[in-house]
């Protein structure tokens, strides 16, 4: 075993999982919500995710290259994300009415097989539009980094941590405060009698999806702006760490998803400490498997009402 | 003609396996290989076909078993380790291998139904995956093992295409033996009692454990055999040969030809491996109309085409 990691290494992977768990709780509020109300994983969430990313890219592209970004950082990030939140969402709307409605009442492997379906088609879409090709970030946001004690944050990630908590602060407020939000976990606590309530229910779906693919999509640019490299796969691997993360918090939950995200992120960014990092992957897989099998219900505990 | 038809079931059959077996001269190296690789997906889908089709338990990390028996092969009979085992001894025991696989798998993932079960079965293939890329010392990780022995029988080697063909259609004939027999058996009903469901199953007394157990054994050693094929035929193998996307093919193939049902599986192997060989141009499309196929028979034919009949019954008529 090597050496015990020193704590500025320790508290600089902190800041680390903190960011990415902050992206995986992004994505793993999108999970949570579409699961909460139509008891199905998402499976092509990850594909959503990944079309927000290249959106925000050639969004960002034309305001590099027109020279706007240079002088406008702001407002470039604001219409990155902005774009990209737009086309997720409409993805995602088209997504639920073309794979899942189609499917609601069909046995649950029909919606499952669908939702595969759908991811890898999305997947091919992307790859055939950007002929397979990596694509790279414009470099618009600021280097630097501020110190706080004996760690350095970058201003990414500063921006990330803030900005998804930013997200998740404004999702909360929207689901626990506006007539909306009331709706949506009305639907996800009993469907037939949100209906009888006089409940939109089909309304309420499509909000749903347009919410957690908002999220989503915010994610997906922020990840780009982090990482630079894009790829048509890219939804892949943190589509299955983000579902994770939310049966980790407990499924249907929407802080259990916010706590899920960190919890990944912080457990990932620690464990290559002791890991090799190509194991790091092997980290959430483990995780999950674990959390199924010992506590499927999660920490927070699942929010799903009984089916029938 | 007419006679032909009105014969009896086993000389129809009979005449099916020997209009097969007469192929390879007629079609030539390149489609005999095809052919042959189509045969070993047909092994892989009777076997997803024993999980998915006849117990109901949603797969996605089927990969993981064809691995084993690939890679235990492959470690045994190579310059490697220089150990060098011969290919009928290690038949039974990488379906050993990848059946305590199976089993294994199956302990944890007992109380998990769809969704929950599907992605854990999905992380675990994709483990293998990771841990058979990492672990170099052991298996050469990306870079593969190489020169893997081909089977043997005396002084004859398995060489060609053909050789490979009449293995691999050999291997067809006795799983689909294996799996009609077990459709029939007592493990085949309790299997598909468990399928319709569960709670109702083991209040008639099934034992639930065991025989969830049982189908992903089983079903992993079709794998098994299928990786060990695999190996000698292909004479290397990397851990990408062993991706999600295999998985994913082989339940594509299961869904789309017919769940349940045989000629479904041997009707989804053809098509879905079959025909992208056939237009290898368009490959780059292959996925695409891949996934939208799968979306597409979800919504109107979600019991494939060539469904059992119980299936048609099953998954048919929607409310």
């Amino acid at each position: 075993m090597s050496h015990v990691p020193s704590p500025e290494v320790i508290a600089d992977q902190v800041i680390n999982g903190l960011t990415i768990g902050g992206i995986y709780a992004l994505i793993a509020l999108g999970y949570t919500l579409v699961y909460g109300i139509l008891f199905m994983i998402n499976f092509a969430h990850g594909e959503i995710f990944m079309f927000g990313s290249f959106a925000g890219f050639f969004i960002l592209l034309q305001l590099a290259e027109s020279g706007f970004a240079a002088t406008n950082v702001v407002l470039s990030v604001v219409a990155a994300l902005l774009g990209a939140m737009l086309v997720s969402s409409v993805l995602g709307v088209i997504l639920e009415r073309v794979a899942y409605r189609p499917l609601r009442r069909a046995p649950r492997l029909a919606p499952l097989i669908s939702a595969i379906g759908a991811s890898i088609f999305l997947q091919n879409v992307m790859m055939l539009l950007v002929k397979a090709r990596m694509q790279i970030y414009p470099d618009v946001f600021p280097e630097g980094a501020i110190g706080l004690g004996p760690v350095s944050i970058s201003y990414f990630q500063v921006f990330i941590i803030l900005g998804s908590v930013a997200m998740m602060a404004g999702l909360y407020l929207f689901i626990k405060r506006t007539r909306t939000g009331k709706a949506m976990r009305a639907v996800a606590e009993d469907k037939d009698t949100a209906a009888l309530m006089g409940i939109d229910v089909d309304r309420i779906i499509v909000t749903t999806f347009v919410v957690g693919s908002a999220l989503a999509a915010v994610a997906g640019v922020m990840v780009g702006m982090y990482y630079t490299q894009i790829n048509h796969m890219m939804g892949f691997l943190p589509g299955i760490k983000a579902f994770t993360a939310a049966v980790l918090g407990g499924i249907g939950n929407v802080a259990g998803a916010m706590l899920g995200g960190y919890v990944l992120g912080l457990a990932e960014a620690l464990g290559v400490l002791v890991l090799p990092a190509q194991y790091k992957d092997v980290i959430a897989f483990s995780l999950l498997v674990i959390i199924l099998v010992f506590r499927p219900r999660g920490i927070l505990g699942e929010v799903v009402s009984e089916r029938a | 003609m007419a006679s032909l038809i009105m014969c009896p079931r086993w000389v129809r059959y009979l005449a099916l396996v020997g209009l097969i077996s007469a192929l390879p001269p007629l079609i030539g190296n390149y489609w005999t290989h095809v052919l042959a690789y189509i045969g070993i997906y047909i092994m892989l889908g009777i076997g997803l076909n024993v999980v998915v089709g006849f117990a109901g338990l949603l797969d996605l990390g089927y990969v993981a078993f064809y691995a084993i028996g690939a890679y235990g092969y492959a470690l045994l009979a190579s310059p490697q380790f220089c150990i060098h085992v011969p290919f009928w001894v290690m038949i039974p025991v990488c379906v050993a291998m990848a059946s305590l696989g199976g089993a294994l798998l199956g302990i944890p993932v007992l109380r998990m139904r769809g969704d929950y079960l599907a992605i854990v079965t999905l992380g675990f293939g994709e483990i293998i995956r990771i841990v058979l890329n990492n672990l170099d010392s052991v298996t050469n990780g990306p870079k593969g093992v190489l020169r893997i022995d081909p089977p043997s029988i005396g002084p004859f080697e398995f060489t060609t295409p053909t050789h490979y063909y009449y293995l691999i259609l050999a291997g067809c004939l006795v799983s689909v033996f294996i799996a009609r027999r077990l459709n029939d058996s007592r493990v085949g009903r309790a299997w598909i009692a468990m399928r319709e469901d569960e709670d109702a199953a083991s209040l008639m007394g099934i034992d639930v454990v065991k025989y969830k157990l049982m189908a992903f054994a089983i079903g992993a050693s079709f794998a098994g055999v299928g990786g060990i094929i695999f190996a000698a035929r292909q004479g290397s193998i990397f851990p990408d040969d062993f991706s999600l996307m295999v998985s994913i093919n082989v339940l594509c193939l299961i869904i789309i030809g017919g769940m349940g049902s045989i000629p479904g599986v041997i009707l989804g192997a053809l098509v879905l491996i079959g025909i992208p060989e056939v237009l290898r141009a368009v490959s780059l499309y292959r996925m695409l109309a891949f996934g939208a196929l799968l979306v597409i028979m979800m919504i109107f034919r979600p019991m494939g085409f060539i469904p059992s009949s119980r299936r048609r019954l099953e998954l048919g008529r929607q409310e």
